[in-house]
């Protein structure tokens, strides 16, 4: 049971682990982009556009469509609908120096009803009988997992189970942790989240990496959408069921101290958190809605405990949500 | 003879058409040597440096490094010619540490190392005898060790030229001579340093050359070897200059309020008022001059009820009772409610005292709310003031719901100025209000002042302006880091005997404190 219980957990916390490391990209650029939630969304969507036009031209016919292009356009076409949000979001915060958490809000709540209008335009064009487009053909590849995991018992379920973009965010997350701590551009993008006119002073074009930083996260955070509906949904969309992932990808963020490699043992964390009501016997409705309390249970707890030991490090970048003039000196 | 590291030849440089901050600036700087830049506040030295490290470009003259004429575009010119500023805000990142704040920015071939950074960062301190730990973080230094941040930066970047503006401003004596052996180790390593400063005894203790700067204009050249400060404080003060302000006789001289040895630190514990007395009569002005920083803003606060003592006394002669109040132990609403007004201008004008977003009448509100009877606010009245004031003292502005923001530094200090005074005061604090003015304006500031004294207000008046504090004010309290150094007769007082005063007396409490 621990092994299904762990196993069936990680998916859970895939599109948190996504979500998450986006948002701690852009917000390492001084950007509080409260959009999350909804490029997520655009993100799963586009992806969904992109497999059902393929599978169409296909025929809808498996035996017609290219493994790698099945794979390829819709990874495409969500990375380019999460940017393009993303690129909506910096052009507004960035250029225009629009108040950050209206922007973001607006973001998320014109995602999340793109995301509807394009699902629910798909739904009728095939005039299904459920609210729901599958895509079987399109997820069964994006589902494929390492073909020897069934042979290794448990440590095969609980390491070696999963689909291609659960291992892309987990090497995403410690690429992000890499580049952040370890390399001149990670170094130049904290010090414009921190204190953008001494990274200006420096010499570091600040517009350009705030741009670059929305713009890279939110491809990440799409890609989160897209595991959500390929593999976890088993290809199935329907109009809001990606529920509150996106919230909770930001909550992350405070839990991960802004820290990519913390916002991976975070989202484990956070989908088992998740799950444990499917795992505790005889839970009644009102109950199991309590549980589902706890990820956000423990976020309070993280930012009450890291409120009272007052480390600088563990703080969110000093100009978070700030605009930056350079002539306001 | 061998060429000057940096040269500059008759820079002129103007803002807008009226300002002139520089004019026909010449000076040389040589390796291996210490040149002072001195000069009172706003005689225009950090506008010179600005230009040598390429964040303003000269209108006119020329700049020569190493015997050739450069043009200085922008501060990576600069760093291309080796020229390295440090200003006196530092721009530094707080959590990262001494090392990352170094590298910030560079574009070095090799790929980037923390390791080597640090060592080198550490070698550079061991190289001039800085004493920095380099990855402690920003957040964890003191003042001295982040300017130390901000000096290994540069030299880091290879500069050999090295610009200070008033490098010594915000460190302890202890600090400062650590820094000066610093400085003279790296002019004994063939570098070139220019510092800012307005302080007399470190020109001569530190300096090889000192340049003079009066009034953005250049007042000459000296080897410190042969000067004294009585000559420095000659060229820095220069000739009185008569601006014909109406003065009226006091009259009815009353002391309305006393000052009693008042202590005050700042956050750092640094002792910013250093127990100060004197008393303020009703019917005079009262010129406080000192140069900026030397606890004026504070001493103003304290009397406001603004900044926390930490002993002595203010007390206020009430005119209505007849009594003394402690001020120190009121509230500042409390104490604006016995008459005791303040109209502080700091450098960004709009700091205190006014919503640069809310219009004028809404400005006259932020005094006026609390006068309302109903739950809702009284708009009529404050639009009256608003209007008068705007009619009085000739306020260029569209019209009374304009934001404050909108309108030009004059307007802003009249509308600030004009509101303190409509509330009629019995005590009137103003603090810098002819800064950025051309001289109309200040003259109507001017005249505003004098009119309250005639009505038996007492006015203090904090100055920059050697001339205008001597035609306008009656007495002059001279303030030099905190301590009162002189109480002197604006009618009968030099420039030069004020000038030594703000800047002479400083030597000796600085001696003071060390032997102390």
């Amino acid at each position: 049971m621990i092994t299904s219980f762990i196993s069936t957990s990680i998916p859970l916390g895939v599109p948190l682990l996504y979500g998450s490391v986006g948002e701690i990209l852009t917000e390492k650029s001084g950007h509080l982009n409260l959009g999350i939630p909804g490029i997520m969304y655009v993100g799963a969507i586009s992806g969904v556009i992109g497999a059902f036009l393929y599978e169409n031209a296909c025929g809808n016919d498996l035996a017609n469509m290219i493994p790698w292009l099945t794979v390829l356009i819709p990874l495409l076409s969500c990375i380019i609908g999460s940017v393009l949000m993303g690129l909506v979001y910096s052009f507004l915060t960035v250029t225009l120096r629009a108040n950050q958490n209206v922007t973001g809000l607006a973001i998320t709540t014109f995602g999340i009803g793109l995301g509807n209008f394009f699902g629910g335009s798909l739904i009728k064009l095939v005039d299904s009988d459920m609210p729901s487009i599958i895509l079987t053909k399109t997820s069964s590849l994006f589902r494929k997992s390492l073909p020897f995991a069934d042979d290794l018992g448990w440590f095969g379920e609980i390491f070696l189970s999963h689909d291609f973009l659960t291992y892309l965010a987990i090497v995403i997350a410690v690429i992000a942790s890499f580049v952040l701590t370890r390399t001149r551009v990670g170094l130049n993008l904290r010090a414009v989240g921190e204190n953008p006119a001494t990274a200006d002073a420096a010499g570091i074009n600040v517009t350009a990496y705030k741009y670059i930083a929305t713009g890279i996260g939110s491809a990440i955070a799409g890609l989160g959408g897209l595991q959500y509906v390929m593999a976890y949904a088993n290809g199935v969309w329907s109009n809001n069921a990606f529920g509150d992932r996106g919230w909770m990808a930001i909550a992350l963020v405070i839990f991960a101290l802004w820290k990519p490699n913390m916002a991976l043992i975070g989202s484990f964390l956070f989908g088992a958190l998740c799950n444990v009501n499917n795992y505790i016997q005889g839970l009644g409705t009102a109950t199991q809605e309590l549980f589902k309390m706890l990820p956000y249970v423990v976020t309070i707890l993280v930012l009450v405990i890291i409120s009272m030991r007052k480390k600088r490090e563990h703080q969110p970048p000093a100009h978070l949500g700030l605009p930056y003039f350079r002539e306001e000196r | 003879m061998n060429v000057p590291a940096i040269e500059l030849r008759n820079i002129t440089k103007r803002f807008g058409a009226k300002v002139v901050a520089n004019k026909d600036v010449c000076l040389t700087a040589n390796r291996g040597e210490i040149l002072s830049i001195l000069g009172e506040n706003g005689s225009g030295k950090t506008t010179l440096m600005n230009m040598i490290a390429g964040i303003y470009y000269p209108d006119e003259g020329q700049i020569l490094i190493d015997g050739e004429e450069v043009v200085i575009a922008s501060p990576k010119d600069a760093f291309d010619y080796k020229i390295g500023m440090i200003h006196q805000h530092f721009k530094l990142v707080d959590v990262f540490s001494a090392a990352e704040n170094v590298v910030l920015g560079l574009n070095e071939k090799e790929p980037y190392n923390l390791k080597v950074a640090t060592d080198r960062v550490r070698e550079i301190s061991e190289q001039y005898g800085f004493e920095l730990d380099p990855t402690k973080k920003i957040y964890e230094m003191s003042v001295s060790e982040k300017q130390t941040v901000e000096i290994i930066k540069v030299l880091y970047r290879g500069a050999d030229i090295l610009i200070l503006d008033e490098p010594t401003a915000v460190l302890t004596p202890q600090e400062t001579q650590k820094l000066f052996a610093v400085l003279r180790r790296m002019r004994d390593a063939g570098k070139a340093i220019i510092i800012i400063t307005h302080k007399l005894h470190e020109v001569l203790s530190l300096s090889d050359r000192v340049t003079v700067l009066r009034k953005g204009e250049y007042a000459g050249t000296v080897i410190t070897a042969e000067t004294s400060e009585t000559e420095l404080t000659e060229m820095m003060v220069g000739e009185k200059v008569s601006l014909n302000i109406h003065r009226s006789e006091p009259q009815n001289l009353t002391p309305r309020l006393e000052v009693h040895h008042i202590n005050c630190s700042n956050r750092e514990g640094v002792k910013v008022l250093d127990n100060v007395s004197f008393v303020a009569n009703a019917g005079e002005i009262l010129g406080i001059a000192g140069i900026a920083g030397s606890g004026q803003r504070e001493l103003l606060e304290a009397i406001a009820g603004l900044q926390r003592l930490d002993s002595g006394a203010v007390l206020y002669n009430n005119p209505q009772t007849g009594k003394m109040d402690n001020l120190t132990t009121k509230t500042p609403l409390q104490i604006r409610e016995l008459g005791v007004r303040l109209s502080f201008v700091p450098e960004d004008r709009l700091g205190m005292g006014l919503v640069a977003n809310m219009d004028i009448v809404d400005n006259m509100m932020l005094r006026s709310y609390r006068r309302g009877h109903s739950m809702f606010l009284e708009r009529k009245k404050p639009k009256e003031l608003a209007e008068r004031i705007i009619e009085e003292l000739q306020v260029v502005t569209p019209g009374a719901s304009t934001p404050v923001r909108r309108l030009s530094g004059g307007n802003v200090q009249k509308v600030l100025l004009g509101r303190e005074i409509a509330a009629s005061p019995t005590v009137l604090m103003a603090a810098y209000p002819v800064r950025g003015l051309d001289i109309g304006a200040s003259h109507t500031v001017y005249r505003l002042l004098n009119e309250q004294k005639e009505k038996g207000v007492a006015v203090i008046f904090v100055g920059e302006d050697l001339d205008v504090l001597l035609e306008l004010c009656d007495r002059i309290l001279v303030i030099g880091s905190g301590h009162i150094t002189g109480l002197v007769d604006a009618r009968s007082a030099t420039k030069e005997e004020i000038g030594l005063l703000m800047t002479k007396t400083v030597t000796t409490e600085d001696g003071g404190e060390q032997n102390g």
